[in-house]
């Protein structure tokens, strides 16, 4: 018979105990998390990046990743994008009644691997369990703090005209990974999800330039959000050129046939790089030689015109505006 | 998917526009009838890249938009029914009717269910035998032989519990209806793509013939779009008006027999009430008696109440081609796809909609 998680496993008790002793403690071991005091407590000395998010993602499962996995690389992520060095996360699960034990034991294993490859701690959580029907099977809340070194000053803020615009590869494959999944819109693709911790992709480039103005995972919206956001906050235009950005053939037909634009469609692990022309090809090169970077291209260019716009050159050549995401994507119905 | 990059190839998109170019001498205003090609031309900027004589003009082929809020009501009135999951494309669900929308039903308590396919509300219905499945049948000749065919398949298994609100409406009435009223005066139509694979091109012969209007049924990509206005550049210039297809891969004159036969078995024309047009004869779809069990109207007791119309908002103009979006004072200040005033700011395929989106305003 499997084994499900039961409403006891949250009350604090001898339950609660077990799944803490058992399911938690040996996977993330390391001597703060060990201690098993109220808070973790560490030493710590210069600028520190702080971040909070939480995984909802349905269904927990997905290919390429679960919602394990996707929440260490999304915290990671959030800390590499303002330049930091992640050390420390928190992971909190509010686990639904009923949930497979085995499935949250590989939640929670592959939360282990990703935090293992990012080089992070998980050095405190919790658990709840809510009855049936309160949460969707498991959510995942976490936060994590990273360490900025001297002279890394990286804000979507920055952005200045003559800026180059880098992507670190092809755009849109969560989204549809973990679309064709869904109840109801099941489709077979051999797309998997692109969920990686990018810490150390970011990590080589702050070693190859210094010139990095601004990073952005651009995950929900997708690039065309994460775009007009550093656009708006830097109150500069930014010019991307279609033919440039790299879509999967298997990304773009799952897209034409939803209706979906792949700039709207979200990612796990991407990252766009505002940064000094002449540092540009460089970066290129670095990123390019990181597996998580190894379709990355120059996309466009940042411009004093148009200031807080995103504009497409087209692939017949036209311009056009790429506004945010509104609402949800929703498919097409004619 | 190859198949598609042919279609958006630069390089015979460049000589397709120089072709374009060198023809169209006379001033000539094109209306493209489907909000999917108002997309494409926005989404790839053809506007920009065609000569000044030609003045492209939206028209009412989007079937969220042209849905009345009389009919909105009804499905929002249906959808807060106890018992009843509401199935429906995605594009209706902001639609914004004369008191609520069906999102806000939806967050009201009402199980309002997003599908994909008629197929998808079938499976629905299968799985909750003691609720009321109620599909919102909206859209033109494309999706309607899809609806029937899922009545079909409902009668078949004996499913009980399937019912299909029929808003359909059939294009060529809407197109006459538009020209007989003489508000805008057109030399040619991009005639629709998708319609055109089921109801095929002849239907749209009349245009050529009685109004001496250029026609040509265009596909969705760019290639496709700009081979259309080639074709009705080259009939309006040889003063020879026709029905050319530069849809090729997809439409025959004929039209599909099999999908029309569907449509027809399950369905038969009536009257319809247009947004911004008004009831137009024959251009809607009601159930047949022998299918009248399926009818959501006949098998469950509704008052939508009275209907009103938005304050401001020029949709059923705009529909009819005789305003733009940059003329309604609403568009981008009061109304916005995050809080759409009218239905075509709410549709992918609305014409305000890709205003908004694609920056229509905005001159690079």
């Amino acid at each position: 018979m499997s084994h499900r998680i039961l409403l006891a496993h949250g009350s604090g008790g001898k339950l609660a105990h077990d799944l803490v002793e058992k399911g938690f403690l040996p996977a993330f071991r390391n001597p703060l998390l060990a201690k098993l005091d109220d808070s973790a407590v560490f030493e710590f000395k210069g600028l520190l990046a702080f971040t909070t998010d939480s995984y909802v993602v349905n269904p927990i499962f997905f290919p390429g990743g679960d919602i394990g996995k996707l929440a260490v690389c999304g915290t990671v992520n959030d800390l590499a994008m303002v330049g930091a060095m992640p050390l420390y996360l928190s992971l909190s699960f509010i686990i639904e009644e009923g949930l497979l034990q085995s499935d949250l034991e590989k939640v929670v294993d592959s939360a282990r691997k990703a935090a293992d490859e990012a080089g992070v701690e998980i050095v405190t959580g919790d658990t709840k369990v809510v009855d049936r029907g309160s949460a969707d099977k498991l959510f995942i809340n976490t936060a994590g703090i990273g360490m900025i070194a001297e002279g890394v000053d990286i804000s979507g803020w920055n952005a200045k005209p003559g800026d180059k615009v880098l992507l670190s590869g092809t755009i849109g494959d969560h989204g549809i990974a973990v679309l064709s999944q869904r109840e109801g819109l099941a489709f077979s693709t051999e797309l998997e999800s692109d969920c990686a911790p990018l810490n150390r992709l970011v990590a080589e480039m702050l070693d190859a330039s210094r010139q990095i103005h601004c990073l952005r995972d651009p995950t929900r919206g997708g690039l065309a959000t994460s775009l007009n956001e550093l656009a708006r906050q830097s109150k500069v235009g930014i010019r991307i050129d279609e033919d440039q950005v790299p879509v999967r053939e298997e990304v773009f037909a799952a897209c034409e046939m939803l209706g979906f634009d792949p700039l709207y469609v979200a990612n796990e692990g991407k990252l766009v790089a505002i940064a000094a022309a002449a540092d540009a090809e460089q970066l290129l090169e670095v990123m390019q030689r990181n597996h998580y970077g190894r379709d990355a291209a120059v996309i466009g260019e940042v411009r004093e015109e148009h200031p807080g716009r995103v504009v497409l050159k087209t692939k017949l050549g036209a311009s056009r505006i790429v506004d945010m995401l509104v609402g949800d994507l929703l498919p097409r119905i004619c | 998917m190859r198949f598609i990059d042919e279609f958006r190839r630069s390089d015979l998109a460049q000589k397709l526009i120089a072709r374009i170019k060198q023809k169209a001498l006379s001033p000539a205003r094109f209306m493209e009838f489907c909000g999917g090609h108002t997309v494409a031309i926005f989404k790839f900027g053809i506007r920009q890249l065609l000569p000044p004589t030609i003045d492209m003009l939206s028209g009412p082929g989007c079937p969220v938009c042209v849905t009345d809020n009389s009919d909105l009501d009804k499905a929002i009135a249906l959808a807060q029914l106890p018992d009843v999951i509401a199935a429906t494309f995605g594009d209706m669900l902001k639609v914004p009717g004369s008191h609520s929308s069906l999102q806000k039903a939806k967050a009201e308590g009402a199980d309002v269910r997003i599908v994909y396919s008629t197929m998808d509300a079938l499976q629905i219905a299968r799985e909750n035998p003691s609720q009321s499945v109620v599909f919102i049948g909206i859209g033109f000749e494309t999706t309607a032989p899809t609806i029937a065919a899922s009545v079909l398949q409902a009668g078949q298994e004996k499913l009980d519990n399937y019912y299909v609100l029929s808003l359909h409406k059939l294009t060529p009435p809407v197109i006459k209806a538009l020209l007989d009223s003489g508000e805008v005066k057109l030399d040619g139509i991009v005639c629709p793509g998708h319609v055109s694979t089921i109801i095929g091109s002849s239907p749209w012969e009349f245009v050529a013939r009685d109004y001496g209007i250029a026609c040509a049924v265009s596909g969705f990509e760019p290639i496709d779009i700009l081979l259309s206005i080639e074709m009705l550049v080259s009939q309006v210039e040889d003063k020879a008006p026709k029905v050319d297809i530069a849809y090729r891969r997809s439409v025959r004159p004929d039209g599909n027999r099999r999908a029309l036969e569907l449509m027809d078995t399950v369905f038969e024309p009536c009257p319809a009430r247009w947004r911004g047009m008004g009831l137009l004869p024959d251009s809607g779809l009601r159930f047949r008696k022998e299918f009248e069990r399926f009818d959501a109207e006949l098998a469950f007791d509704i008052d939508p109440g009275p209907t009103y119309e938005p304050k401001g908002c020029i949709c059923g103009h705009i529909l009819r081609g005789v305003k733009t979006p940059m003329d309604c004072e609403l568009f981008a200040k009061l109304c916005t796809p995050e809080h759409p005033v009218g239905p075509c700011m709410v549709s992918s395929e609305g014409s305000c909609s890709a205003y908004y989106l694609y920056g229509a305003a905005y001159e690079p």
